[in-house]
């Protein structure tokens, strides 16, 4: 216990004692009782009603574009040649790194110990795979022929010829899969002993029928508890890597490519820094409303808030070193079409859109030194919601502004987004939000036994049982 | 009309119809139209059971897709020279403004495809322009006339006959007065013939000859010289100097395939041959010929009378003093005068067609003066039938219709309503005529003023004959039956004759039979042998002695046209700035506006400023800054929002975007005729604006006083290259002839190799042959030839305008071109841009599915139909080479349209990627021809469809693993370099420098 | 509490789990078999024609040569379809009563050609060229199958990429001396396959599979 301890001193801020996990005063049956009757007691209220109708309906727009999209093709959107690749990909490569702080807090924040993680864990998790969801149908869609998706797998196919494993495309096919498998499996592995839970106390039929069979039988004996620790520490262990490795590969497709601004050996470590900072962000984003709305400012307390801003600021740190790397580079380089990139990029018809990058990645989030700012609620989620634009900058400067202004003068070109690119990317957002309210109305989006364990006895008792 | 276009292929523009993104296809509009509005987020509940279609197929469609049942039909008796597979080609030729030009045309089972050139005929030597390559589409074009009407309701070809008979019977009685034939300018001997049979039958009637983008001036400038009219020839092999007084020269003057060719000779620098020849040009509007120049003056037409005139002073030649000129024109002058006397019998000076009479007659005189006759130059007889002053004979039937003195008009192509000079209010003045006849091959303005409207047959379908530039004769044979039941002009006249059925065949050969006379056998094989050549042996013109008359000259040269006159190019002028030269060019694209509805040339972006689909006013940048007009780049990529203007001629005006133009001369506006169809067809109506509407008889090709005023208003124009500046990047070498010389002598170029430029990926051998290309950017005019025929030969879709704006053209070889130096008046290079066939091709390894890999002989191979579209490879593409289906382009529904595609390329579906493939098809025939026979494929044998077309022999393909090939031994050339090739791409195709060979006198100029 | 599940849901839960794997590896199996079977590539389908012409009879019963018919296969990418007075070259002697041959006098009389069913069928982005396999000595028979016991055509192979690329890749096997081109029963003499596939492609001047599985060999 010593170093998890002395590991919570370092997180807290070292000049007060820490304040706990969970707010004094709960007992076991009290934290239970409080969370799953979010799901099992607490009437539906107007608001998620309400909110579930919104992002219902982008949902519908979002199949409206995509089947314009089957019929029509791929003209619908603002593509064209030189810059050949546009919301698409932005928005996958967005949606892709909101999905990294999931299985960060989940994988990595378990492996380091990392207690405070057990409260937000759960709906991190969630959001990764909402995120990764939405991702994943990006790369499908921009393809000339979608129904011809399979051919990026490798099968016993007629035709005798496989997919060109030299090509990133191909790399990202494996690993936002894989990285998608091991995170559902995670989740879910997460959310046995709850649906467990949830079995036991829902009063339905219908309620105790369905968790009875998500829960697959747990009984919370001593071997069962064995197999998970021993299931979910393994899962942790694979999905470690990934959470590296998902991101380095789609930041691949860039430096693979030889165009000025994306050919850069940078990449891989600053598109991961930067899934993180999203990720954290899309965290905040989630889990200031949450508390707010759902009453659980007990468990995820202000230092959970204040930990996240944290990382935030550090990972926003490495980022900003990442531009500042980038635009050097280019000057030592000496080399006139990287020179040329960023002049472009600082003067160029996209100026806009990569200043006011700069100002949401890296002016605004500085605020997050404060101690007041942390401290605030509103000015997190204020700062969240400018890091999740500024993110989504980014992506949109490194695709749109290195494609349209390459290395022939003769052929650079503009992107201009159509109504369609827009209504595929807020249709992908109302999918996100949607599938998030499905998840804090049908299964409990803090981890329960985890929370428990949180409590002053849990620890009695861990001793005891030694 | 509407149904009948409904007939004829609906949905023939069906890539444009969808590039609107929201509109259905046109066979739906044609159902559905009236039942929804189509905006934007509109679902029909067709549109959604598309949509569930859409979505099943993508629920795992793609693996179970069977080819359709097909039947296979053989013939019932074989043609014998007909192989099922293998292409035939035939000898003919296409007459544009009277002028002949040999062609072969491909043919697959008695379907033309392609055009090519008859390297056995003078004025073709085996090339092509951008028009006859495109001529083919023209033939299958749905929207033809197809049917006979009188007074817009349809009739039998036999109820038109009896009409005629009527006709004659009443023109017999009365001499023929009252009957006026309208026609082109004709170089057709044998129509020629006819219509003077017929003059000759009915005295009383006249023959009228309009040809809008004829040579009016250079005629009038021949009769002013030699007082009568002749043809000027020249040999610009034998040239050191060429002086080119404006720019047709290289784009469209009478046989300037072979002048492209002989100058192109004469500008590369290659071992063994003769000196590099230095060439002058005096233009107004920037054109080719401009662009090629060593040294360019840019001079409205006004400013060109006064320099050419005291040129000729300067030069000796007695005429009247001239005002001095500003001094850099002085110096130029100089410059250039020591320069042409000492090349005295080795220079030469063309007038094009834009300049005024008097400058003709001037630079007759120079060149004889100079020596130049019969070295340079050469005078024949004119291979018109009935050389006219055709704005003089139009004038006269106008004036002849106000009389009353016209009861019938047969006008024989050409669309005079649309085309006549707008003082002369052809239209009104059609109406006032009892009986008008008009063939043509478009229902088009002038038809729907003419009582008979007779479908023509497409030069393809039609017998006839013409003379080229230097008189050598030709016979058209056709190579299709007309699809459209079209008439010749031959076979509309016989209709008034004796033997009114009378075939063109017949009435060709007949009056070859008379010409020739001798044995029916002799003749048989005469006629044999000239259709199997496509030429008619010793038919061109001798070489004739003109006396010229100074004195008509020098009358004519004083005094001075005072408008305009004594102002600077270089300087913006002060005076009234409101007050411009009127200038008007037939448009480099659509010519006169007959090629209107050829959607290949629609999209072709014009030479210089890439524009597409719209003619445009060009302005010089200090006339724009003084008229207070800008452009702006859109975000769509291809768009230019440039300002209107409207522009007021002797009381005529019209509205029209302005396009700011470098080395347009300040105070002139260019106006390209052609645009503003309002009956060309479903691609050419409503594009552009009517430069004739301000066209006079007073100023065909320029007038002074044009008053322009800026409207409120942007208009976006859809251009193909938006960046004419080239950063200072190295992707244009242009180097001084001197400069070349020692290059020559000394340096090698770096090989760009595995040695050198290591790369991380395996090396490829290359045993067998090894495909390479290499472009002299010294030859290179521009012309634009090699991207249509790049288009017809590989089955390249048109987009349409708002996909062009999109940037979304799908031409697989651009001709970029570049700016350097002052805006008023650059240098201005070419480079045609196909793929690279990078050996370390960047696209290569990042397709996920080898679908565009690379062959055992180094070609970047593009597979279509295993391509998904994730469009990798073209963003990796460092020379943006690669282009993209986003719609379905190519149109799979027009029946016409099938017949004209080429059997031997795929034609792509929507969401493929495709690119130049070095005319793969073309390799393969070779390749399996060759390995029939046991032997190598020779070097030459394989001509790619652009190098085949290129007037100028700038392209030239072959096998690099053969040191001896033509190919190879220009990539040894100290000129030759790899785009990019910092980048280690090792590209096959290599770019030769472009050589420029100043003239060192004219350097403080 | 009362139990939700019977007892026995632990055995389902558990085959279920194994079941599904086996499931989904058999379901791709099926695909795949399907994929290659004559139900996708139509091999061996008897198509109907409108005359029931019998390569059975012609070329096994006659012996008739198939450049007698397929004129163009030597000189041209197709290997043609026989003119309607190709038959009656014969048939306006034999038969020349016959109801069978009645259509081919029709199209004969009144110059409407007979309308085959097309039997081998490769898709418009495949560039298939008879003159040269024939000329490399790729036998009628080594595509077309034993033609001569066909009496009504179908298509003895696959057609698919795969199956053109087992010659592409290694041609050597399927070759056969010129003078045997059409022959329907030639087959390497005994124990010298390997030797004679060898001098063959020796002699022919068989490219190399690079050059042969470059795409642009069929496609373009």
């Amino acid at each position: 216990m010593a170093d998890q301890t002395s590991s919570k001193t370092e997180l807290a801020t070292p000049t007060e004692t820490p304040a706990p996990w969970v707010a004094p005063g709960y007992t076991f049956a009290s934290i239970t009782e409080k969370i799953s009757s979010i799901v099992l007691a607490r009437p539906t209220g107007p608001g998620w009603v309400v909110g579930f109708a919104i992002s219902f309906m982008l949902v519908m727009v979002l199949m409206f574009a995509i089947g314009w999209l089957l019929v029509k093709g791929i003209g619908i959107w603002g593509v064209n040649v030189p810059v050949a690749w546009g919301f698409a990909i932005v928005n996958f490569v967005w949606w892709i790194g909101i999905g990294h702080a999931g299985t960060l807090i989940s994988a990595i924040l378990l492996l380091l110990h990392q207690e405070w993680r057990t409260s937000i864990n759960r709906f991190a998790e969630a959001m990764t795979l909402f995120a990764v969801a939405c991702a994943g149908l990006f790369p499908l869609l921009h393809l000339g022929r979608p129904w011809f998706f399979y051919w990026l797998f490798p099968y016993p196919n007629t035709l005798g010829v496989q997919p060109q494993f030299r090509s990133p495309l191909v790399w990202d096919v494996f690993a936002v899969l894989t990285y998608f498998t091991i995170s559902l499996l995670f989740w879910f592995v997460g959310l046995i002993p709850d649906l467990a839970t949830l079995r036991d106390r829902s009063q339905s039929r219908a309620g105790r029928v369905i968790y009875g069979m998500l829960a697959m039988g747990w009984r919370g004996s001593a071997r069962h508890w064995h197999r998970y620790e021993t299931a979910y520490l393994l899962l942790a262990g694979l999905a470690t890597p990934l959470v590296v490795s998902v991101h380095s590969v789609v930041s691949l497709d860039f430096a693979v490519a030889n165009l000025p601004g994306w050919h850069s050996t940078i990449f891989p470590p600053y598109f991961v820094a930067g899934a993180i900072y999203s990720g954290f962000a899309m965290v905040l984003t989630l889990a200031i409303p949450l508390r707010a709305a759902y009453g659980l400012e007990d468990f995820i307390t202000m230092r959970h808030l204040q930990n996240m801003a944290k990382v935030m600021l550090a990972t926003g740190l490495i980022v900003a070193y990442g531009y500042l790397i980038e635009i050097f580079i280019a000057w030592y380089s000496g080399n006139e079409f990287e020179i040329a990139m960023v002049e472009n990029r600082f003067f160029g018809p996209y100026a806009p859109a990569f200043w006011s990058l700069i100002l949401c990645n890296v002016l605004i989030p500085q605020a997050l030194w404060s101690e007041r700012v942390r401290s605030s609620t509103v000015l997190l989620f204020v700062i969240s919601l400018v890091v999740n634009l500024g993110m989504w900058l980014e992506r949109f400067v490194i695709v749109i502004t290195s494609l349209q202004h390459d290395f022939v003068p003769s052929s650079w070109g503009r992107y201009l987004p159509t109504i369609w690119d827009w209504a595929t990317f807020i249709g992908t957002l109302g999918l996100f939000v949607a599938l998030m309210f499905l998840f804090i109305r049908f299964l409990p989006m803090i981890s329960i036994f985890e929370m428990r364990t949180m409590l002053p006895e849990a620890e009695v008792r861990a001793q005891g049982g030694e | 009309m509407a149904e009948e276009r409904k007939k004829c292929g609906e949905g023939f523009w069906r890539s444009l119809e969808e590039s609107q993104s929201d509109r259905p296809r046109p066979d739906e509009e044609s159902v559905s139209s009236d039942a929804f509005p189509h905006g934007p987020g509109d679902v029909s509940r067709r549109h959604f059971l598309r949509f569930m279609g859409a979505s099943l197929a993508l629920a795992g469609l793609g693996g179970c897709d069977r080819p359709p049942a097909e039947t296979i039909v053989p013939y019932v008796r074989q043609p014998e020279e007909i192989v099922p597979g293998k292409p035939l080609f035939f000898a003919t030729a296409i007459s544009i403004a009277g002028l002949a030009t040999g062609l072969l045309v491909e043919t697959h089972m008695g379907r033309p495809t392609k055009i090519e050139g008859n390297p056995s005929h003078p004025a073709s030597l085996g090339a092509t322009d951008a028009l006859a390559q495109a001529s083919v589409l023209g033939l299958y074009d749905p929207d033809r006339s197809q049917v006979l009407t009188y007074l817009g309701r349809i009739r039998p070809w036999s109820q038109f006959v009896a009409a005629m008979q009527e006709l004659r019977k009443e023109l017999r009685q009365n001499k023929g007065k009252g009957l006026r034939i309208l026609t082109g300018t004709i170089g057709s001997p044998s129509l020629g013939h006819q219509i003077n049979q017929l003059l000759k039958e009915f005295p009383g009637a006249r023959w009228h000859q309009w040809e809008p983008a004829g040579r009016h001036h250079t005629r009038a400038g021949a009769r002013l010289a030699f007082g009568a009219y002749v043809e000027t020839q020249y040999r610009l092999e034998k040239a050191e100097i060429v002086v080119a007084l404006d720019g047709t020269l290289l784009s469209c003057a009478p046989g300037y395939l072979r002048y492209a060719r002989e100058f192109a000779r004469r500008r590369a620098p290659s071992p063994g041959a003769e000196g590099t020849s230095r060439f002058y040009a005096v233009e107004c509007t920037p054109s080719s010929t401009g662009a090629t120049a060593d040294h360019r003056l840019a001079l409205s037409t006004n400013e060109t009378i006064a320099f050419v005139q005291a040129l000729a002073v300067r030069l000796g030649i007695d005429l009247p003093r001239t005002p001095s000129l500003p001094p850099p024109q002085a110096h130029w002058l100089e410059a250039l005068a020591r320069d042409l006397e000492a090349h005295r019998g080795s220079s030469v000076v063309l007038a094009s067609e834009h300049q005024p009479p008097l400058v003709h007659a001037l630079a007759h005189a120079i060149n004889r003066s100079l020596g130049n006759v019969n070295q340079t130059v050469a005078y024949t007889d004119p291979i018109e039938v009935n050389p006219t002053d055709e704005i003089a004979s139009l004038k006269e039937l106008a004036a002849d219709i106000d009389a009353g003195a016209v009861d019938t008009l047969i006008i024989l192509e050409g669309n005079p309503a649309y085309t006549a000079p707008a003082d002369l209010g052809f239209r009104d003045r059609l109406a006032k005529i009892r009986l008008r006849i008009h063939l043509s091959l478009y229902n088009d303005e002038t038809s729907a003023l003419c009582h008979w409207h007779v479908p023509a047959a497409h030069y393809l379908e039609s017998w006839s004959d013409g003379r080229a530039f230097d008189g050598t004769a030709s016979i058209a044979q056709p190579v299709i039956a007309p699809l459209y039941g079209g008439k010749t002009a031959h076979e509309l006249l016989a209709t008034l004759s004796d033997r009114a059925e009378r075939s063109a065949y017949d009435v060709v050969r007949a009056y070859w039979r008379e010409r020739r006379g001798g044995s029916e056998a002799e003749f048989e094989r005469f006629w044999r042998k000239s259709l199997h050549d496509g030429v008619i042996e010793g038919t061109a013109f001798a070489p004739k002695a003109v006396s010229l008359n100074l004195s008509a000259i020098a009358a004519a040269a004083s005094p001075l046209p005072s408008s305009g006159s004594g102002t600077q190019s270089n300087v913006p002028r002060s005076a009234d700035s409101q007050s411009v030269e009127l200038v008007f060019r037939p448009d480099p694209s659509v010519l006169d506006g007959s090629f209107a509805n050829n959607a290949w040339l629609q999209e072709l972006p014009k030479p210089l400023s890439k524009l597409t689909w719209d003619n445009a006013a060009l302005v010089s940048p200090a006339t724009a800054e003084r008229l207070g007009l800008g452009t702006r780049q859109g975000f769509t990529g291809g768009a230019v929002y440039t300002e209107l203007v409207e522009i007021r001629f002797q009381g005529r005006a019209v509205r029209a975007p302005a396009w700011i133009l470098p080395g347009q001369p300040d105070g002139t506006i260019t106006v390209h005729l052609g645009y503003g169809r309002t009956r060309a067809g479903r691609v050419g109506t409503g594009t552009g604006f009517d430069g004739y509407a301000l066209r006079t008889t007073a100023a065909i090709w320029s007038g002074s006083g044009a008053e322009v005023r800026k409207l409120g208003g942007r208009y976006a124009l859809a251009t193909t290259q938006t960046h004419h500046n080239i950063h200072g990047r190295d992707l244009v070498r242009t180097v001084p002839l001197a400069q070349d010389r020692e290059t020559q002598a000394n340096a090698r170029p770096e090989k760009h190799n595995a040695a050198s430029h290591p790369s991380l990926y395996p090396e490829f051998a290359y045993p067998g042959y090894a495909w390479g290309m290499a472009i002299d950017l010294a030859r290179c005019i521009g012309c634009n030839a090699c991207v249509i025929a790049c288009q017809a030969e590989n089955n390249i879709p048109t987009v349409g305008k708002d996909q062009v704006l999109r940037s979304r053209e799908m031409h697989w070889l651009r001709i970029d071109s570049y700016f350097k130096g002052p805006p008023n008046n650059p240098e201005t290079v070419y480079q045609p841009v196909p793929c690279m066939h990078c050996e370390m091709a960047p696209c290569e390894v990042v397709c996920p599915v080898t679908a565009t890999a690379h062959s055992a002989e180094g070609l970047n191979d593009m597979v279509y139909n295993r391509c998904v579209g994730t469009r990798y490879c073209s963003n990796n593409c460092p020379y943006k080479v690669r282009r993209f289906n986003f719609f379905q382009f190519s149109d799979w529904n027009t029946p016409s349209l099938k017949s004209m595609r080429n059997p031997d390329v795929t034609v792509r579906s929507r969401g493929v990627m495709e690119k130049c493939t070095y005319c793969v098809q073309r390799i393969n025939r070779a390749k399996i021809e060759a390995e029939k026979d046991g032997r190598r494929i020779r070097d030459g044998e394989i001509l790619t469809a652009c190098q085949q077309a290129c007037p100028a022999e700038a392209i030239v393909f072959g096998d690099i693993n053969d040191a001896e090939s033509t190919v190879s031994k220009l990539k040894a050339d100290a000129r030759n370099y790899a785009l990019l090739e910092e980048l280690n791409t090792r590209p096959r195709t290599t770019y030769l420098a472009a050589v420029r060979n100043p003239n060192p006198a004219m350097d403080k100029a | 509490m009362a139990q939700i599940f019977h007892p026995s849901t632990n055995t389902i839960s558990r085959l279920s789990i194994f079941g599904a794997l086996f499931l989904v590896i058999g379901l791709l199996w099926i695909l795949a078999a399907i994929d290659r079977s004559s139900y996708v590539t139509e091999a061996g389908v008897v198509r109907e024609q409108p005359v029931p012409f019998s390569h059975q009879h012609h070329v096994g019963g006659l012996g008739i040569d198939c450049r007698y018919c397929h004129t163009s296969v030597e000189e041209s990418s197709f290997a043609g379809i026989p003119a309607t007075e190709i038959c009656m070259n014969c048939h306006s002697q034999i038969w020349a009563a016959s109801d069978m041959l009645k259509p081919v006098r029709d199209s004969f009389k009144t110059g409407e050609p007979l309308r085959w069913q097309r039997v081998h069928n490769l898709p418009d982005f495949v560039y298939f060229d008879h003159s040269i396999h024939v000329h490399k000595g790729v036998g009628c028979a080594t595509c077309h199958g034993p033609v001569d016991r066909m009496p009504l055509m179908w298509q003895a192979e696959s057609l698919q990429m795969e199956w053109c690329l087992g010659c592409h890749r290694n041609p050597a096997p399927a070759l056969r001396p010129r003078e045997f081109i059409t022959s329907m029963d030639w087959r390497p003499p005994a124990g010298q396959e390997a030797a004679l596939a060898r001098r063959l492609a020796e002699e022919y001047e068989i490219s190399s599979p690079e050059v042969l599985t470059s795409c642009s060999t069929c496609h373009r």
